[in-house]
């Protein structure tokens, strides 16, 4: 089961929109403000790198049940350049951007299930979830 | 010759609007009672809910008025009432949707009117529906434009004073000033941080500068770069800088993305970062016992 609302990214603005839009998913569901912190900021990480490398995408927003257990699930999909070497990114500190190179590594520590899918030329899917404990 | 121009288009036409503007005078009571009927029943309404009878009576009226007062009355006059009656819905808070079907509707009713009573007719029946096109189209564009210069005016002063919200330094202490940041950290804003940043060191002589992140919402790997960067900046040019109002969960959230703030002296609130900035400069605050 699940219940799903979404945010296009295009502006810098959008990235707002969705991080607002993730915490009051994640209040909904009973996080507390640490985990709220923790998923707002993925959010904002996840919804930046569209921004700034993929120029437009999305950001979904869902509710998951599973086995009894709430969580959740942030769906960052865009149709940008893909990611060349996924593994690099990975790596705390790589940064094409001049940036701190902490988001995608950081995102992953943030939540608790974390999976990319990237084609180049086609785009990047990227899902991570938060359970409710 | 003179014949001739009175039945020049011009005179035809204004001949229709003077029998549409008699025909909406002689109905008035009807065309409103049935326009707000249409307008109630419209799908999503609420712009008549959450108004007093008597308003929404009056509101009907002036409406009323100003349709028939584009058929009558001079350029002038006419612009300046659809002005003071545009303003007035849009404080009113009526959707453009809402405003833009209530012009449709009300020349459909004096238009199906008009037909049933037989002032339209077969032969006329072209000129009228130009006529009643010619009518609805100016008054529509003219609610559009209002509505979105309102919206324009309202961003741009929206923006105005976010900007003055932006990043102020303000001096606290002889060579200590704090600057308070509220809201979101976009590009734009990191980048007015930065400026007045050093300008406000170099011009109040700051030798600590205290960067409170207190109203910050979120502080992702961007925040943290720019306030970074801003840090590095201040160090060039001879002052310090400390991050100070970092809250619980952001401290969780920083560590966990792996943020390294090592070079940075922070606190958890504004006061105790005064009370180290002044210990900075040799400096304390002590309670005076009275005499």
């Amino acid at each position: 089961m699940s219940d799903q609302s979404s945010v296009e990214i295009l502006t810098e603005w959008d990235i707002v929109a969705a991080r607002q839009l993730g915490r009051n998913v994640a209040k909904e569901l009973g996080f507390g403000t640490v985990d709220q912190a923790r998923i707002t900021t993925a959010i904002s990480e996840l919804a930046r790198n569209i921004y700034l490398y993929a120029g437009q995408g999305r950001i979904e927003i869902q509710q998951l049940t599973e086995n009894g257990m709430k969580g959740i699930l942030i769906i960052a999909a865009d149709s940008g350049p893909g990611i060349p070497d996924v593994r690099k990114v990975m790596e705390d500190g790589f940064t094409t951007s001049g940036g701190l190179g902490a988001g995608l590594p950081g995102v992953k520590r943030l939540m608790d299930d974390f999976k990319i899918e990237t084609i180049q030329g086609e785009g990047t899917d990227i899902r991570a979830t938060k359970w409710l404990r | 010759m003179k014949l001739w121009l009175q039945e020049s288009p011009g005179g035809f036409y204004d001949k229709m609007n003077k029998q549409m503007a008699t025909y909406i005078q002689e109905n008035m009571t009807g065309v409103i009672a049935e326009w707000q009927q249409m307008m109630r029943d419209e799908r999503d309404e609420r712009s008549f809910q959450v108004m007093s009878e008597e308003m929404v009576n009056q509101t009907s009226r002036e409406f009323a008025g100003l349709m028939t007062s584009s058929l009558l009355e001079s350029n002038e006059v006419y612009e300046s009432r659809l002005q003071d009656f545009a303003d007035k819905v849009v404080r009113l808070g009526w959707s453009i949707t809402f405003m833009t079907k209530a012009i449709d509707h009300f020349a459909e009713i004096v238009y199906e009117g008009m037909r049933d009573s037989g002032i339209i007719h077969q032969e006329n029946m072209d000129g009228f529906i130009h006529e009643f096109s010619n009518w609805a189209t100016p008054i529509r564009n003219s609610m559009i434009d209002t509505y979105s210069k309102t919206w324009e005016r309202t961003v741009s002063l929206q923006k105005i004073a976010l900007q003055e919200l932006s990043a102020s330094l303000i001096p606290v202490f002889d060579k200590v000033s704090v600057m308070p940041l509220v809201g979101t950290i976009d590009t734009e804003r990191a980048k007015l941080i930065m400026e007045n940043l050093l300008d406000g060191v170099v011009k109040h002589r700051a030798e600590v500068v205290l960067l409170d992140i207190t109203g910050v919402p979120v502080v992702d790997t961007m925040v943290a770069h720019h306030i970074i960067q801003a840090a590095d900046a201040v160090r060039l040019v001879g002052a310090k800088c400390m991050l100070v109002g970092i809250r619980p969960e952001i401290a969780q959230t920083i560590v966990t993305l792996g943020i390294n703030l090592n070079d940075f002296t922070t606190t958890s609130t504004l006061q105790r970062g005064v009370e180290q900035a002044l210990a900075w400069t040799n400096r304390k605050i002590v309670e005076v016992e009275e005499a």
